[in-house]
């Protein structure tokens, strides 16, 4: 009997529950706790992985009762693979934060620990479950942890940031709710392959329509598609590093994710593109996001922000993807879940350590970076790169499967968005590279300029999130180099 | 603003009430939410699991994975409140009674401090006469309204009731102490470490039970595998008892911690 | 026009969510108070519990708990399913309930925070206090 599903989430909820318990009596050992817990999730999920790779679907019922009475898992090889992201990026992020922690919230580190983990439990279980109001409770979890670590950033701003992400979050995932319970009526049953099955009897029915627009919708507020995303730029900007880390590169995948399953495992590509209407209009939405996104990206002043843009801007990529219709463009968006999390998560690694070392980061501030934080700026360029799309790291070849898939659609307008995308990406970046890579001038700042004309002394991060950003970097080229592998070993079975 | 809210209002009022032209009418007996699963529930609900209360033997037992999570948004709900507002800077200045002739001193300076004994009675900044009666009425009540909220937990199988209703009721009797007399009686009888250490092994006993069922070599909550243990009769309602004392605990602990944090903004020291 | 009447007749309990829904939601996007916003999204998921609890209802059905011999089967009698409402919405509502508490708790915890660093809880205000620093 093997438990690798369960033991995947079950594993941080209890780490997350016995360091809720030291965290009061002994708190030299939470992080330990906390660090070993992750450790046995990210073993779990790789168990996970090679099981459903060599014995396909997994199907795992809990508290022992048969679908649909009681809930079930049910792992393939989107969700292993899903999975197995989210727990490596949360251990990597918590070796890497040490430092960034003990910065900013220093008398609570533990606490913010549990919160930490219960944030990995939520992301998980939105992964791993195949029952639609199990997926409910897991956004609930994920979401009202965010809304807490949000507001633990910067004091000034970050609560107010916090309670409009509250009031938009709610709003969300009650309409999600609310989809889930016109699903009910019409079927009966919360389980997603058993709806799976009832569907195609219903598919003239407008309540079953009005179910797949609520819970999309609902998704869509979670994932911040524009113009649903106002919500985004303030909460992940003002949060703290340690958790700016790694909500930024999962939670709006994840519920990607969601919809990917709600689309293809729920509601089936048959309802969704043949008897609905909407995708055109959908790949127009994205089409709108990714320019926004990238527009609005260009006018900011601090680089925390103009990441936050350029995720709004990546979100449409995906959604626009999904929504293309034919398997190339669902291959993309998938490709794009993986690379996008390991893009961001070392894009705001590096600027993680701009933020423990300057306490600032407006471009203006980033001078002479490159010869203070070489290798931070070295994984910074990578990403950047990864971003741009530039081959052999892993951007190109998501964007790739997107644009074939447009052109396969017929959506040129979506293929050309993709295109100005890497162009306004460029733009940025090397926008932040002029910046940093010359000194301050002598007058007025003079602190990199006593006496040493060619030597900056250099003030590099601690070398955990080094060693953490060297690893994100190389594994952007390696998931570049193997994209191939990915596509027919997981992504394909997944479609077919 | 106001228009725009308006639109928005109306559009998804509009979209709703669209898409409510296919719904069953209220009452119908033969619509499929109340025949696909809910038949084999109440039919087959009280022979597979031997608890009368079918809502809590849904809840706690052919979908505990999802009450365990619950538990765990309670206990995140606490946390954060904990985490957020907790302030541990000392107060800059002190009031206190001299209680034989009944003179308010307020002492500025934090370093100076009274002794608090028979002669001086520590005061919060917002002091209000204390009244006899409530204070007598409520005393009486909160033993009788704590063993009724055990009761609440313990017959969750036989009728309404279960672990968040009895643990919310216990959590109130606690709260009910906070208001009648002062925060600072209450934080004598529960400090907030006990609180913290409390609504954790809540939660713990929940997840234990399941893990330990995973380790007996079963699916996780699976309560059939406890038989070697425990033997065949009322397993169920066995586990389904020990998951709900552990709900009981958790939501106990986080509604006090909740209480305490809002309304003494942090400091522990006074309230309503 | 009878026909639309007996439509509202035999489902006025998803009209009368739907028109809560709203004013929950109307509230949430205009008033200036965050307080009030909060009441607004308590009343939002309020009328989302009732719609569902309303799924549940059997006409002549009693409440989904077993009589007869109780705690050791049913005994010899026969449970007629018709004669129990859906015990499946209550759980649910259960999970939403506490879910919109902690939601609602945590909300009113950052209100205090905000209250404590910029002393005003109204919309308006606090925008200008954070657009001129």
């Amino acid at each position: 009997m093997n438990n690798y599903p369960a033991l995947v989430v079950v594993a941080p909820l209890l780490g997350a529950l016995f360091a809720g318990i030291t965290a009061w009596v002994e708190d030299r050992f939470t992080f330990p706790i906390v660090l070993t817990s992750l450790g046995i999730g990210v073993a779990a999920a790789i168990s996970n992985m090679a099981l459903v790779l060599t014995s396909g679907t997994i199907q795992y019922k809990m508290a022992g009762w048969m679908p649909p009475m009681g809930i079930e898992y049910r792992i393939d090889t989107l969700n292993a693979m899903v999975m197995l992201l989210v727990s490596v990026i949360a251990f990597l992020n918590l070796a890497a934060s040490y430092w960034n922690v003990r910065q900013e919230t220093p008398d609570r580190a533990g606490s913010f620990y549990v919160m930490y983990l219960l944030f990995v439990v939520g992301l998980l279980g939105v992964v791993a479950t195949g029952d639609l109001f199990n997926l409910y409770v897991m956004i609930e979890i994920t979401s009202l942890s965010s809304y807490t670590m949000v507001a633990l950033g910067d004091k000034n701003r970050a609560p107010l940031a916090a309670l409009n992400y509250i009031f938009i979050g709610v709003i969300g995932a009650s309409l999600y709710l609310l989809g889930v319970g016109y699903i009910y009526i019409k079927t009966g049953s919360l389980n997603m392959a058993d709806v799976a099955t009832m569907v195609p009897h219903m598919k003239e029915s407008s309540s079953l329509l009005v179910a797949f627009i609520l819970c999309i919708i609902g998704v869509w507020i979670k994932m911040a598609l524009f113009p649903l995303h106002v919500w985004l730029p303030n909460a992940y900007a003002y949060a703290p590093v340690g958790f700016a880390r790694i909500v930024a590169p999962l939670m709006t995948k994840v519920m990607v994710y969601a919809m990917v399953r709600l689309m293809i495992s729920v509601f089936g590509m048959d309802y969704v593109f043949n008897t609905l209407d909407l995708a055109e209009g959908v790949v127009w939405m994205g089409t709108i996001a990714i320019l926004a996104g990238g527009f609005m990206a260009l006018s900011q002043k601090n680089l925390k922000k103009m990441l936050t843009y350029i995720i709004v801007c990546e979100i449409g990529y995906m959604v626009g993807g999904a929504w293309l219709g034919n398997e190339l463009g669902m291959t993309g968006a998938i490709l794009h879940i993986l690379n996008d999390a390991l893009m961001t998560f070392a894009l705001f690694l590096a600027v993680g350590n701009m933020v423990y070392k300057l306490d600032r980061v407006d471009i203006a501030d980033l001078q002479g970076l490159f010869g203070k934080m070489p290798w931070t700026m070295a994984g910074f360029v990578l990403a950047a790169f990864s971003i741009v799309g530039v081959p052999p790291t892993c951007g190109f070849f998501s964007k790739w499967y997107l644009i074939l898939g447009a052109f396969e659609a017929g959506a040129y307008h979506f293929a050309a968005a993709l295109l100005i995308s890497s162009l306004i990406c460029a733009v940025l970046f090397f926008k932040v590279f002029e910046v940093c890579f010359f000194e301050p001038m002598s007058d007025g700042h003079g602190d990199g300029h006593h006496g040493h004309d060619n030597a900056v002394a250099m003030a590099e991060a601690p070398a955990s999130s080094l060693v953490v950003l060297a690893i994100v970097s190389v594994s952007l080229i390696a998931a570049g180099v193997y994209s191939g592998t990915i596509v027919d070993t997981v992504i394909l079975p997944f479609l077919r | 603003m106001k228009i725009l809210g308006f639109i928005i209002v109306c559009l998804t009022g509009g979209l709703l009430l669209y898409g409510t032209g296919e719904l069953p009418a209220w009452g119908d007996p033969n619509s499929p939410a109340s025949t696909h699963l809910s038949n084999h529930y109440i039919e087959q609900g009280i022979a597979e699991t031997e608890v009368p209360n079918l809502v809590t033997a849904v809840l706690a037992d052919y979908r505990s994975f999802d009450t365990m999570l619950e538990t765990a948004v309670v206990f995140c709900a606490g946390l954060a409140c904990f985490l957020l507002l907790r302030d541990y800077r000392p107060k800059k200045d002190h009031y206190y009674r001299h209680v034989p002739t009944g003179v308010m001193l307020h002492v500025k300076n934090s370093d100076r401090q009274i002794d608090v004994g028979r002669e001086f009675e520590y005061m919060d900044k917002e002091w209000v006469p204390s009244d006899t009666i409530i204070k007598s009425v409520c005393r009486i009540l909160i033993p009788f309204i704590q063993i009724y909220a055990l009761y609440v937990v313990a017959h969750g199988d036989f009728s309404p009731g279960g672990g968040f209703q009895g643990g919310v009721t216990f959590g109130a009797s606690l709260i009910l102490l906070a208001i009648s007399y002062n925060l600072k009686t209450l934080m004598k009888r529960v400090s907030e470490k006990f609180l913290g250490i409390f609504s954790a092994i809540g939660v713990l006993v929940f997840v234990g039970i399941g893990a330990i069922a995973m380790l007996l070599g079963g699916h996780f909550l699976d309560y059939a595998q406890y038989i070697p243990i425990f033997g065949e009769h009322h397993i169920r309602a066995l586990g389904m008892l020990g998951v709900e004392i552990g709900v009981g605990f958790a939501v106990t602990a986080v509604m006090v911690v909740i209480y305490i944090n809002i309304v003494s903004e942090g400091r522990h020291d006074e309230g309503l | 026009m009878n026909e639309l009447l007996s439509l509202i007749v035999a489902k006025y309990n998803y009209w009368l969510y739907i028109i809560l829904m709203m004013i929950g939601l109307y509230a949430m996007i205009t008033k200036n108070n965050l307080i009030k916003k909060l009441v607004g999204m308590n009343i939002f998921q309020t009328a989302i519990i009732l719609f569902y609890v309303s799924i549940g209802y059997k006409r002549d059905a009693t409440i989904p708990i077993i009589q007869g011999d109780a705690g050791h089967g049913a005994g010899e009698a026969v449970i007629r399913a018709a004669d129990y409402i859906n015990p499946l919405p209550h759980v649910l509502m259960l999970t939403a309930i506490v879910v919109s508490v902690a939601t609602f708790g945590v909300a009113l915890t950052l209100c205090v925070k905000v209250y404590q660093r910029y002393q005003t809880l109204e919309e308006d205000e606090l925008r200008m206090r954070l657009s001129e620093k």
